[in-house]
């Protein structure tokens, strides 16, 4: 037990010398600690105290008034496409892309459970009613702190609505 | 072992804040280059690989001559260079970092570099550089610690140790063809289209590593106690000198080929980097200062007289190492995509930002690289003392 | 405690594999597919191998730079000479290197080059129009390593800009200087922007796609549109296709076709 050779061929959970046990070095790991909770913590102290309004999404789009009340329906029910909005824009995008990656025709066009069709397409379906990104997506992604990229290529402002201005 | 690496001289730690500060300049420019685009680089439509590539192209190359003290000493009891091949692996770590570093930096889109995990295409010769380039990271890591911290404590290397020091002998002329390979099977490419490309960056790599590796030794044996050994340096010199010979014989062999056969397309290449086309001759004076000095290079280190005195070995491999460097890092790049599929020249120079971001790297290996030296020549000090 | 560094540096760096590895399984494993179907759009165009002909006795400097104009329009390509703020101007040298260019004309001697034998001026002077050629045996399919650009079974070699790292591998591989790469940012040089098409960020690869997305929708090519009968597209294993007839009536010439390419856009000079 006094041996040198305390470790086995596994290194570790063999027979350990007694140590005794001795805080090295107190002040600097305390102040080193403190340090770095302070840091760690950074991003919250700016908004300490204040309070951000929950997300007010608004649809009061020309396209959705134009609408109906009993016809103001998204491609999917609210709550599921509050939901899984994203993954549905990505199977938009790897079938409308590479659909024939595969030998799959090419499609273009999405249908929806009950039967209606919409083309597949960000900036020309969904941004058609919702052509208000300010008001409607940037309300709940700023709220979450969300940045989807897509923005980067993809329009705001789609065929039909810059036809019309 | 690290703790090694922690603890040194005053000129230690000048050292390593000075590549410190030319890495985090470099790193603010590299800020720049993601915000802006490759647009800061001197890259164009023509021309689009550049100072990056090349020094990834060249770096593989130094990476490789690892093999080159690992296979005597493993594979035919060459008992001398026990005492340096530690210095070669860890100068391969250094090197293969700094290749897998220029190729992030060049990339236009490193946010989705995972893509060549999560879609891998066994049909493209970069997914498999990128393979063998990882694994030889980890292979020099792995055999260079374990051996280094067996030698520290007196044991021999663990047996399961062996197939891995057997594998990377054979991993090292791996990752140099198969970045040969990315140039040499473009069908578009007349100056890359060449069988001898693979030969031609072994021969050059063999000659440009060895040579690096020689002036460090130098430099290991003039600021610290441990000293690499006079007859090891001397069979580094002798690798150094025939590979620069067969480097020269290769590139002759292209210019046979390129220049007798007539084929417009494959000579108009050589005649941009060697004569320029038109006006457009920015790189006549390098290409020539390259083989030329090779040339000389090559037949000073013939004669044992200048290779046995250090002084002038030291020269020669330093002039060996930016000859091949011109060769590999300027004229290899521009040669290939200068005059462009359409017969049109554009020519290439390397702007300030996308120099300084090369500096950044190049600092960020060799910072790598002083610090595992730091480690593997304090252990050899330890030992010996 | 009793436990030595290196015994930590191990357990924490296990934890950290463990906890990651995790997190990837659960997102791989985890449900959560779109439950309803996508299918073609109505009259969508079909084809087994899309070819174009472009019969250079009917194009003129005029015609080519509406064909040119028409393809950029509609993809919102940038054109580096006119930005949206004259403050973006850039050097003719730098407007040369960030060039963004699907479709563009060039004389004979860069269309073919190696072809130097004599011919009627006539002929040195016509634009011919240069594109991908959307080959059969794509190199530059053959070195994407992720498969950004893929040869679709119609015979397109498609982009895919989500997934481009932007290695430009592929641009060295065409032997035909058909890419481009986003050296920067494009949208301050994109004058009018064509709602139908997204642009491009920085950092990938751009090319002619046959206007893959148009022929979805049952149209031609905006090229083909735009060309008065100058630009022939169809289906080459279509008998009765326009392409296959023009084919059949004039000899056409191919880009460097001894390297085994297999282009698909044939010129009848």
């Amino acid at each position: 037990m006094a041996d040198n050779n305390y470790k086995n061929e596994f290194g570790f959970f063999a027979e350990r010398p007694k140590v005794e046990k001795k805080f090295y070095d107190r002040k600097k790991v305390i102040a080193g600690l403190v340090i770095f909770l302070a840091l760690v913590t950074l991003p919250l102290w700016p908004n300490l105290g204040k309070t951000i309004p929950a997300p007010q999404r608004q649809l009061d789009t020309p396209v959705i008034q134009k609408m109906a009340e009993k016809d103001r329906q998204c491609l999917m029910p609210t709550e599921w496409m509050r939901a899984n909005h994203m993954q549905m824009l990505v199977d938009w995008r790897d079938t409308v892309v590479r659909s024939q990656e595969q030998g799959a025709p090419s499609v273009r066009e999405f249908v929806t459970p009950d039967g209606r069709k919409y083309l597949a397409s960000l900036t020309n379906t969904c941004m058609d009613c919702h052509s208000n990104k300010v008001q409607f997506c940037d309300q709940c992604h700023n709220y979450a702190a969300v940045v989807p990229n897509c923005w980067g290529c993809h329009l705001e402002t789609g065929k039909k609505l810059a036809e019309a201005k | 072992m690290l703790e090694k690496a922690l603890v040194g001289t005053k000129r230690y730690y000048g050292l390593l804040a000075i590549l410190a500060g030319i890495f985090a300049l470099g790193f603010l420019f590299y800020l720049k280059q993601l915000q802006f685009g490759l647009g800061i680089t001197g890259m164009g439509r023509d021309v689009s690989w550049g100072l990056y590539i090349a020094q990834f192209t060249y770096l593989v190359g130094v990476a490789a001559s690892a093999v080159m003290v690992v296979l005597p000493y493993y594979l035919h009891n060459y008992k001398a260079f026990g005492r340096v091949t530690i210095l070669g692996e860890f100068l391969a770590v250094a090197a293969v970092s700094m290749c897998v570093t220029f190729v992030l930096v060049d990339m236009g889109r490193p946010d989705r570099v995972l893509n060549v995990f999560k879609y891998p295409t066994p049909n493209s010769v970069m997914f498999w550089d990128i393979i063998v380039l990882n694994g030889y990271l980890l292979l020099n890591i792995l055999i260079g610690w374990n051996v280094l911290e067996c030698e520290r404590h007196d044991v021999p290397p663990p047996k399961w140790l062996k197939p891995f020091i057997y594998i990377s002998i054979p991993w090292a002329v791996s990752i140099h063809t198969v970045t040969a390979f990315l140039y040499a099977g473009l069908p578009g490419r007349g100056y890359w289209l060449t069988a001898i490309m693979a030969p031609r960056f072994l021969s050059s790599a063999f000659a440009a590593g060895p040579a690096l590796l020689t002036l460090l030794c130098l430099i290991v044996r003039k600021y610290t106690k441990f000293d690499p050994g006079k007859e090891q340096i001397q069979t580094l010199g002798k690798i150094v000198t025939y590979a620069t010979l067969i480097n020269v014989f290769f590139f002759f062999c292209e210019i046979f080929t390129v220049f007798y056969s007539q084929i417009p397309d494959h000579m108009l290449h050589f005649q941009y980097l060697f004569a320029g086309i038109g006006d457009k001759a920015r790189l006549v004076p390098f290409m020539w200062f390259s083989i030329v000095g090779m040339i000389t290079a090559a037949l000073l280190l013939v004669n044992p007289g200048f290779r046995q005195n250090e002084t002038t070995l030291a020269a020669l491999c330093g002039l060996v190492i930016v000859t091949t460097w011109l060769d590999k890092g300027l004229g290899l790049m521009t040669g290939g995509f200068v005059p462009n599929p359409l017969e049109k020249v554009t020519e290439y120079w390397p702007t300030m930002p996308e120099a300084i971001i090369t500096l950044g790297v190049w600092a960020m290996g060799f910072l790598i690289l002083t610090l595992l030296y730091k480690v593997a020549v304090s252990i050899k000090e330890e030992i010996r003392s | 405690m009793g436990i030595d560094r290196r015994e930590f540096i191990r357990i924490a760096g296990l934890s950290t594999l463990l906890g990651l590895g995790g997190k990837g399984a659960f997102e791989l494993l985890r449900p959560g597919q779109v439950e309803a179907a996508m299918e073609p759009a109505p009259g969508a165009l079909e084809g087994k191998r899309w070819a174009m002909v472009v019969n250079m006795q009917k194009l003129d400097d005029a015609t080519a730079s509406k064909c040119a104009e028409a393809c950029h329009r509609v993809h919102n390509v940038p054109d580096f000479h006119s930005p949206k703020d004259p403050k973006d101007a850039l050097d003719p040298a730098v407007i040369n290197r960030y060039e963004i260019k699907w479709l563009w004309a060039e004389h004979f001697h860069n269309a073919f080059p190696g072809e130097e034998q004599e011919m009627p001026e006539k002929i040195k002077a016509l634009p011919f129009l240069l594109l991908c050629n959307h080959c059969n045996n794509p190199p530059c399919v053959r070195v994407c390593p992720t498969k950004a650009t893929f040869r679709r079974d119609d015979g397109i070699v498609m982009m895919d800009m989500h997934r481009c790292i932007g290695c430009r591998f592929c641009m060295a591989g065409c032997p035909y200087a058909a890419r481009s790469f986003n050296w920067r940012d494009p949208r301050p040089f994109v004058k009018d922007v064509f709602p139908g098409y997204p642009t491009r960020e920085i950092g990938v690869v751009e090319k002619c796609t046959f206007c893959a997305e148009r022929l979805a929708q049952g149209l031609m090519p905006a090229c083909v549109e735009a060309s008065r009968g100058a630009l022939v597209f169809g289906d080459l294993l279509d008998e009765k296709s326009k392409v296959r007839e023009t084919l059949k009536k004039y000899f056409t010439i191919r880009r460097k076709t001894h390297l085994g390419t297999n282009p698909q856009v044939y010129y009848i000079v």
